[in-house]
């Protein structure tokens, strides 16, 4: 059996300034199995992988590709050695088409190229896996699934018999899921080794034959499927049992608190990105926005704490009328952002937590002493909500970029919640953080709930919608595809209306 | 009579564009690997001072003219070890080179000042086409140089968008990680377009002191370096309409000395400030159309790559 193997690494120990990425790591993948590289945000697997590609070169280890010893220096060498890799962030050039894509660093189309041959080539390569894209379209122009297709066929355009996908259900509708894992099962019944990067569970437990787990960068085990069960990789990944936090409370909702009335908006581009978008939020209720991303979920949140412009529809909040307000006055409105974009839009990165938590309140007489901060009050009100939320920091007067996602998100939600909002938008608050973490932010949100406020949640993970939201809106393509009331639904018809159903039609 | 006129200031006008042709050109190349160059004035300037000075000395202007590409391309090969393998600011870097080649190329010339070329770039009308009416003693009445532009403009059009060699030089512009996931050596690209470029800029700065002027002057370029960064933009990264850009700038800048010595009463400091005005003018329209076409500079125009960012 000894030469099924594809890929073997054995202590792989990689070191980034601060940071042990991986610490004595093994790993292996046979031909034709769905290999899942398990692990939390951080736990070392991309780094892992991106070393297979040749991307990083590890501290120490080797790595054997079909029974050599091999030593890439660069992706070329690994690429030449038939290995391929969809990134999480896919690595297409946006302007170029998807034929330009997939030849881009292949000596197979010659100096001088021919692109009627190669989009011949393209597709004969995507019939016979099912994977339909038009080699002539601009990779901006299709969706994100689309581009993965791209990533997919490029790599089989390679002849690469190594396929690493990076979290690639993380941007698909459940359907789309569905169809991605068929394809996957077809390349590995082909005699390739599929290896998929999650941290998803009921993925793993979907599609893979063999599970390798790695937590904090070290190696944990590697177990088959068919020996193992959730609960058993769970403990492997996070190294204790965990509960997180779901909404079991009574739905009492009061007033409405936020109202859309035919709301539309455009995107950066400046196409539409919401069309005709009816919402309410009220008081005491959470309503989880579903919807793959890119479908106007960073609008919509752009447009209720105005940040966007509105082209028409009225937004109120509280029964007043914020059209086309700017931010200030929405604030004073009660409004909380947790932007999606922490240390770009919530936080300015290099200042401290100090000056962080009092931008949205220093124009408040009481944090002035004349003309001049009062200092003394501001650090007191930071070191309180610092513990209050259980935010670790070296020192307060540190830079905040400093910080671990999980704390800066907590630093985050105490300044907006320290406001005493009535309403607020969360826009994928627990996205790339750990277990922990996640716990902490979802009990602060239903917490929140209870004490009345609204709740806009805006995120990619049903599973997260489903434990906190009390009605579920789903965007797609800008228009609500419906509301539905979460103990009322089910994630297939959610998933369903994800990919452009209506609410109460059925697909066959 | 009037004919003449119009004939000559286009001929005129190709003369006055072929040295922003060159460093517009040059600049394309650079900017489509993403890195800016804002050291093309000073790389003229290292052209035309060391491509004037080999020239006196050996009497031989070709040899000029491989000294000034050699010169554009040392100093580009600076502005690439700063900012690709150092991944110092691109901006920062440029103008230091800028100032740099202002004044070593002041300080070397200092004895050349009020020479004349002993040989020049002459020109060679082509046979049979500078007959042809009009096209003729407007395109085909000049020196090798302007013969060599026309050659380059459509050979570079080919190489960027027919070549797999110019598909992956666009693509380290536009994506760097995407390129290198792929096999495609971002920082080889990056240096060899960034002395290419560099060397281009050389030959424009040669050209001002081997066949326009053809003299040596202190400062000489005055600000055409600049004007071709600014092409680069009005032309959206694209050489054929650099080429187009170019003449027309050739235009301004002929046009101004027409009207002085026809003797048409503006202050010619005012005619003489016009392809300044001009290319303002211009970058304001073409900023306007990129945004609306969504066509625009290369993704990662200015900044460094870094492999192991995290």
């Amino acid at each position: 059996m000894a030469d099924s193997t594809l890929v073997s690494m054995r202590g792989i120990t990689k070191t980034f300034p601060g940071v042990l990425a991986n610490s004595d790591v093994n790993f292996e993948a046979k031909k034709g199995e769905i290999h899942a590289l398990l692990g939390e945000n951080g736990a070392g697997k991309s780094t892992l992988m991106n070393i297979l590609t040749g991307l990083y070169r590890p501290d120490e280890g080797e790595i054997w590709i079909k029974g050599e010893k091999v030593v890439f220096r660069s992706p070329k060498e690994a690429i030449a050695a038939g290995i391929g890799m969809v990134h999480q962030h896919f690595r297409l050039v946006q302007p170029f088409t998807v034929a330009e894509n997939l030849i881009l660093g292949s000596p197979r189309p010659g100096r001088i190229l021919n692109m009627k041959q190669v989009e011949k080539e393209i597709t004969s390569i995507s019939k016979k896996f099912g994977l339909e894209v038009d080699p002539r379209a601009k990779i901006w122009q299709l969706s994100v699934g689309e581009q993965q297709r791209v990533e997919i066929i490029k790599m089989l355009y390679r002849g690469a018999d190594i396929l690493i996908l990076d979290e690639p259900t993380a941007v698909l509708t459940p359907q789309e899921v569905k169809e991605l894992f068929k394809t996957l099962r077809m390349m590995a019944d082909e005699g390739r080794a599929v290896i998929i990067i999650t941290h998803k569970l009921h993925e793993v437990m979907a599609v893979a034959d063999r599970v390798t787990v790695l937590r904090g960068g070290k190696y944990i085990g590697t177990v088959n499927k068919k020996e193992t069960t959730k609960q058993e990789l769970t403990k492997m990944m996070v190294g204790r049992e965990i509960e997180l936090s779901s909404n079991q409370d009574d739905y009492n909702p009061g007033e409405d608190v936020l109202i859309l009335e035919n709301i539309n908006a455009l995107n950066d581009k400046g196409y539409p990105a919401l069309k005709n978008v009816n919402l309410t939020v009220k008081e005491g209720e959470i309503l989880g926005i579903a919807g793959v991303a890119g479908n106007g979920q960073r609008e919509l949140a752009e447009v209720v704490t105005g940040l966007r412009e509105i082209q028409s529809g009225t937004l109120k909040i509280n029964s007043k009328q914020y059209c086309n307000c700017s931010p200030l006055e929405i604030i004073d409105a009660g409004v909380a952002h947790i932007p999606e974009d922490r240390l770009g839009m919530g936080l300015v990165p290099s200042l401290g937590a100090v000056e962080n938590i009092m931008l949205k309140e220093y124009r408040k007489k009481e944090m002035n002493k004349g003309l001049f901060l009062n200092h003394k009050l501001l650090k007191k009100k930071t070191g309180e909500l610092i513990e209050e939320f259980g935010v670790k920091t070296a020192s307060i007067d540190s830079p905040v970029k400093l910080m671990s996602g999980g704390n800066l998100q907590r630093l985050l939600i105490a300044r907006e919640i320290s406001c005493q909002p009535k309403f607020i938008v969360a826009s994928y608050p627990v996205r790339g953080l750990d277990v922990g973490a996640i716990e902490a932010v979802h009990r602060i949100l239903l917490e929140q709930r209870k004490a009345g406020a609204a709740i806009l949640l805006i995120s990619e993970d049903l599973e997260e919608i489903f434990a906190l939201a009390d009605r579920i809106a789903v965007l797609y393509e800008g228009e609500v595809m419906g509301v539905i009331r979460t103990s009322e639904t089910t994630v297939e018809e959610i998933g369903l209306m994800m990919a452009g159903s209506r609410e109460g039609e059925k697909v066959s | 009579m009037e004919n003449s006129i119009v004939l000559s200031i286009m001929a005129a006008a190709i003369i006055a564009g072929t040295p922003l042709l060159y460093a517009a050109l040059g600049e394309i190349l650079a900017e489509r690997s993403g890195v800016l160059n804002l050291g093309v004035e000073g790389m003229m300037l290292a052209g035309a001072v060391s491509g004037f000075m080999v020239t006196v000395m050996s009497g031989n202007n070709w040899l000029g003219l491989i000294f000034a590409i050699l010169a554009g391309g040392f100093m580009a090969l600076i502005h690439a070890f700063l900012c690709v393998t150092l991944k110092a600011n691109q901006v920062v870097s440029g103008l230091a080179l800028t100032i740099f080649g202002t004044g070593v190329s002041g300080y070397l010339g200092k004895s050349l000042i009020g020479i004349p070329a002993p040989v020049t770039f002459e020109k060679i009308p082509i046979p049979v086409l500078a007959k042809i009416p009009v096209l003729g003693p407007v395109l085909f009445n000049h020196d090798a140089l302007v013969y060599i532009s026309y050659i380059l403009v459509p050979l570079i059009w080919f190489f960027l968008y027919r070549t797999n060699a110019g598909l992956k030089l666009r693509s380290v512009g536009e994506n760097p990680a995407a390129a290198d996931a792929v096999g495609v050596n971002v920082f080889l690209t990056r240096y060899v377009y960034v002395i290419v470029g560099g060397m281009l800029a050389g030959i424009g700065g040669a050209y001002l002191s081997l066949a326009y002027a053809p003299t040596w002057l202190e400062h000489m370029t005055a600000g055409r370096g600049w004007i071709a960064v600014a092409l680069v933009i009005f032309a959206v990264w694209d050489p054929v309409r650099a080429l187009i850009g170019a003449y027309i700038f050739g235009g301004v800048d002929a046009l101004g000395f027409r009207l002085q010595a026809m003797g048409i009463m503006i202050p010619s400091f005012f005619l003489k400030m016009l392809p300044y005005i001009f290319t303002i003018v211009v970058l304001i329209l073409a900023t306007r159309e990129t945004h609306k076409k969504r066509v625009g500079a290369p993704g990662s125009l200015t900044l460094p790559y870094d492999r192991e960012e995290r």
